[in-house]
């Protein structure tokens, strides 16, 4: 019933009742969660994404999955719609299998990061202290190192399995995510509830996950999504140097890197992995800067 | 030299709600109308209006402001920002934050007169000085070389004053300037305040929550109520013989009834004994004695069921004294004794049983509840904490708190951002009851209330002392609010206790002279009280603060 009385076009109303809600008109109906155009076209490239990587080439209609005998680096054409790579596959296929490994290592990778950053964030601001001074030089110094430097050291000592490709990421991107928590969660810590909780005598651990966590949240999963964008680039960056996904395997940037060859005669072979790239990072800002807490904040809602 | 200012039906709206509903006024030239009212009555708002100014989310939606012949609602943009400043000036309640802090004083207070190149900048600046002196600023001549930090709130308050009326406008709006400031500041500032207006004869409009400092202001007032217009007369009518019952609620709230009385010293047994103690922050050098000294040889004792009230100025280590009762900061000398047994310095080591007895509520009601727990969340932890109730014992526990502080039982499933100031500084209360308490150390509990809202809150500490027998240590810089419900008080001046004052003695003297300026500088809601404090009377401070 909701979603009827939700989805019926505001002509088809009689204009009655038209006249008085005017103003109403402009709120967003209710399957839209605040969110604005750009964000939700944000949200289908991203959901058509995770899709892909769910599901993979099971995505695709059956007629597209068998043909492999055609011409190398051929054009889009009706049974390939983004042509041949450079051993005559099926561009869309690999494209879609490819989502596996940028998606799937890059969001498993970010969340180990975030979720790591923003525990040891949350110790550092409810310890004080000697707890924090030394978990904030620690990561401070690894920030020092810069990230394709530290991520080729790791792949050439310890090879480049998806695992540590992931665990490389992760270790890059603690800092970034353990500063930003720290800073909100210093904040809260000053705040008369954390005290309230404090002189009642709460454990540290109670402090940090019911004081604390809660009110730094939405703040985290929008830097969970930037960081995600920086994690999938230094992850195609990698592969396009040959050193991240190893064949047969293959995720964009190691898509791109084959197909290199096809770039003098406009192939869409090198293309396809490069917009694949471009609309998962632009879309994953699109929705982060539409999120609906955001835009409350925006209208002063809050 | 002011203008008169004519308001009619000014009606203003934020999306689909009525902020000020049709609302009509007319002020004579020279005469000061107050706009009175709780927090979202619609006062700034309106004040604003007057300027053609509405904040962002809001609009003007219907009626007209002349400010003499000129129709202020139907200038274009740029005419309302060239009458803006030089025709109507506006004096906001936190000059701290309206001053530039990297620009000299001089140079923001002839601003408006450059911008709007009424004058040139040497005539602008011997305006200004005259401004200064009219002003009771010290140092006149020189004070406009300073920089904000280097001057007092109150000090800034009379600049941003100067800075208003340097273009000789034609309305001056005044929105709640002295709400910020300690009550002896306070009347320094309303006396120059008042000279000023009187002198120039400026129209002005005043908005405030206060009606005693109004009283001392104004010559009408109007007083509003959820954007509508509740009365509007003469000051020594509204006091005498005010027409709406909510001005009558206002004016009870104004003069806070003293409450029932607890038992007095050494009627009932020692609760807490505070002996010599001293505090302070920063590290501490060889002989324990911390960088900066906060609080220095308080002596006090509390009796079980008593209120013991601690006051002073802003900085005058009040709530570090609560603090280190409390256990959240160390005390560097001095032990305070509870129930006979001393309290360990540091909360990590204090039992959980000595915790439950000592409950601490906070003066910001908004940032005492965490906002992302419901406040059925809020009030089941200390009862799960201390007592392990669950289950249906916790459900009626929480429901037999809110009734104490007067709640509905539907306001549980809500979060904190659902509730009013006053509702969430009861389910302060709550939390802090939920403990079963011995003492409760309340900081500033209503100050960030409005006048009914507050007294309401403090009735109701009142009952709770009387039906559950709690203590309360009682810190406010309002020496009403404080003598309404306190059996003693404390005075404290630069973290050294002055005086301690019983109940009996409250109206009696001899006091000490600190206390007797105290209770001089509130005002009284009574016309003319203003005129009556004779400056050259007030007492020498006791301790000399820093410049």
């Amino acid at each position: 019933m909701a979603f009827e009385s939700a989805s019926v076009p505001p002509a088809a109303t009689p204009a009655s009742l038209v006249s008085p809600a005017a103003p109403r008109s402009r709120r967003w109906p209710h399957w839209r969660l605040g969110f604005r155009f750009s964000g939700l076209l944000g949200v289908v490239v991203l959901a058509w994404w995770l899709l892909a990587a769910l599901l993979g080439p099971h995505l695709l209609p059956r007629e597209l999955l068998g043909s492999g005998s055609a011409e190398v680096f051929g054009p889009m054409s009706a049974s390939h719609w983004l042509g041949t790579d450079y051993l005559g596959r099926d561009m869309l296929v690999r494209v879609v299998d490819g989502a596996r490994y940028t998606v799937g290592l890059a969001l498993l990778a970010t969340l180990l990061a975030s979720s790591c950053g923003t525990l040891l964030a949350l110790l550092a601001a409810a310890s004080g202290g000697v707890v924090d001074a030394l978990l904030s030089r620690v990561l401070d110094t690894l920030t020092a190192i810069p990230s394709k430097m530290f991520a080729l050291i790791m792949v050439a000592g310890f090879g480049s399995s998806a695992a540590m490709l992931v665990a490389t990421a992760a270790v890059i991107y603690v800092p970034g995510a353990f500063r930003i928590a720290r800073s909100l969660a210093v904040n809260i810590n000053e705040l008369d509830y954390v005290t309230v909780a404090r002189t009642r005598g709460e454990g540290k651990v109670y402090i940090m996950l019911h004081e604390i966590l809660p009110n730094i949240l939405g703040p985290m999963l929008a830097d969970l999504g930037l960081r995600f964008v920086y994690v999938v680039l230094l992850l195609a960056g990698l592969s396009f140097l040959g050193l991240g996904i190893q064949p047969p395997a293959a995720d964009w940037g190691s898509l791109v890197r084959e197909n290199i060859g096809a770039l003098h005669n406009a192939g869409a072979a090198v293309i396809a992995p490069a917009l694949a790239i471009a609309s998962l990072t632009i879309a994953v800002n699109l929705v982060i800067d539409n999120l609906p807490g955001r835009a409350a904040r925006e209208r002063g809602a809050r | 030299m002011g203008a008169s200012v004519t308001v009619q039906g000014l009606c203003i709206t934020a999306g689909e709600q009525t902020l000020v509903h049709p609302l009509s006024f007319a002020i004579e030239p020279g005469e000061v109308l107050a706009l009175i009212g709780e927090s979202g009555s619609g006062k700034t708002t309106t004040a604003l209006a007057l300027m053609g100014y509405a904040r962002p989310g809001c609009r003007i939606s219907g009626g007209s402001v002349r400010i003499g012949d000129q129709d202020v609602l139907s200038l274009s943009p740029a005419e309302q920002r060239a009458l803006r400043g030089r025709r109507v000036a506006y004096i906001a309640q936190s000059a701290a934050a309206s001053f530039n802090p990297s620009r000299t004083l001089m140079d923001q207070v002839v601003e408006p007169a450059l911008i709007h190149q009424t004058l040139g900048r040497a005539e602008a600046e011997a305006k200004a000085v005259q401004l200064f002196r009219e002003l009771a600023l010290p140092e006149p001549e020189t004070i406009g070389s300073r920089y904000p930090h280097q001057v007092s709130g109150g000090q800034l308050q009379r600049l941003m004053a100067a800075m208003a009326l340097i273009t000789d406008p034609d309305l001056v709006i005044l929105d709640e300037p002295t709400t910020a400031l300690d009550v002896t500041t306070q009347i320094e500032v309303l006396r120059a305040f008042r000279r000023v207006v009187r002198e120039r004869r400026a129209t002005a409009v005043y908005v405030s929550h206060d009606l005693a400092v109004v009283a001392q202001m104004a010559d009408h007032i109007l007083v509003l109520r959820h954007g509508e217009l509740q009365e509007i007369n003469p000051t020594g009518r509204i006091l005498a013989t005010p027409d709406s019952d909510y001005t009558r609620s206002l004016l009870a709230a104004a003069r806070p009834a003293p409450r029932e009385g607890g038992p007095q010293a050494g009627q009932s047994e020692l609760l807490l004994d505070v002996r010599g103690l001293s505090a302070g922050y920063g590290p501490k050098n060889a002989q324990g004695q911390p960088a900066k000294l906060i609080l220095q040889d308080i002596n006090f004792k509390l009796y079980r069921g008593q209120a013991i009230g601690v006051i002073g100025e802003s900085g005058s280590g009040k709530t570090t004294l609560a603090r280190a009762v409390a256990g959240l900061i160390e005390p560097c000398a001095g032990v305070v004794l509870f129930d006979n047994r001393e309290l360990k310095p540091a909360l990590a080591q204090r039992e959980r049983e000595e915790l439950r007895r000592i409950q601490i509520v906070f003066q910001m009601a908004d940032t005492a509840l965490n906002p992302a727990q419901t406040i059925e969340r809020i009030l089941a932890r200390p009862l799960q904490f201390y007592k392990g109730l669950s289950g249906a014992a916790l459900q009626k526990r929480i429901c037999e708190l809110l009734d104490l502080v007067r709640l509905p039982r539907t306001v549980a499933g809500r979060l904190p951002g659902g509730l009013s100031g006053g509702q969430k500084q009861r389910v302060n209360l709550a939390r802090a009851l939920a403990a079963d308490p011995d003492l409760i150390l309340c900081d500033e509990v209503t100050s960030a209330l409005d006048t009914v809202v507050g007294a309401a809150v403090l009735d109701l500490m009142a009952d709770l002392r009387r039906d559950l027998g709690v203590s309360y240590l009682f810190i406010s810089h309002d020496l009403h609010t404080v003598r309404a419900v306190c059996d003693e008080i404390l005075v404290m001046q630069h973290g050294r206790q002055l005086a301690q004052v019983a109940r009996a003695d409250f109206d009696r003297g001899p006091h000490h002279p600190y206390y007797e300026l105290l209770a001089r500088s509130v005002p009284e809601l009574r016309q003319g009280w203003l005129d009556e404090q004779d400056p050259g009377a007030r007492a020498p401070q006791p301790l000399k603060g820093f410049a």
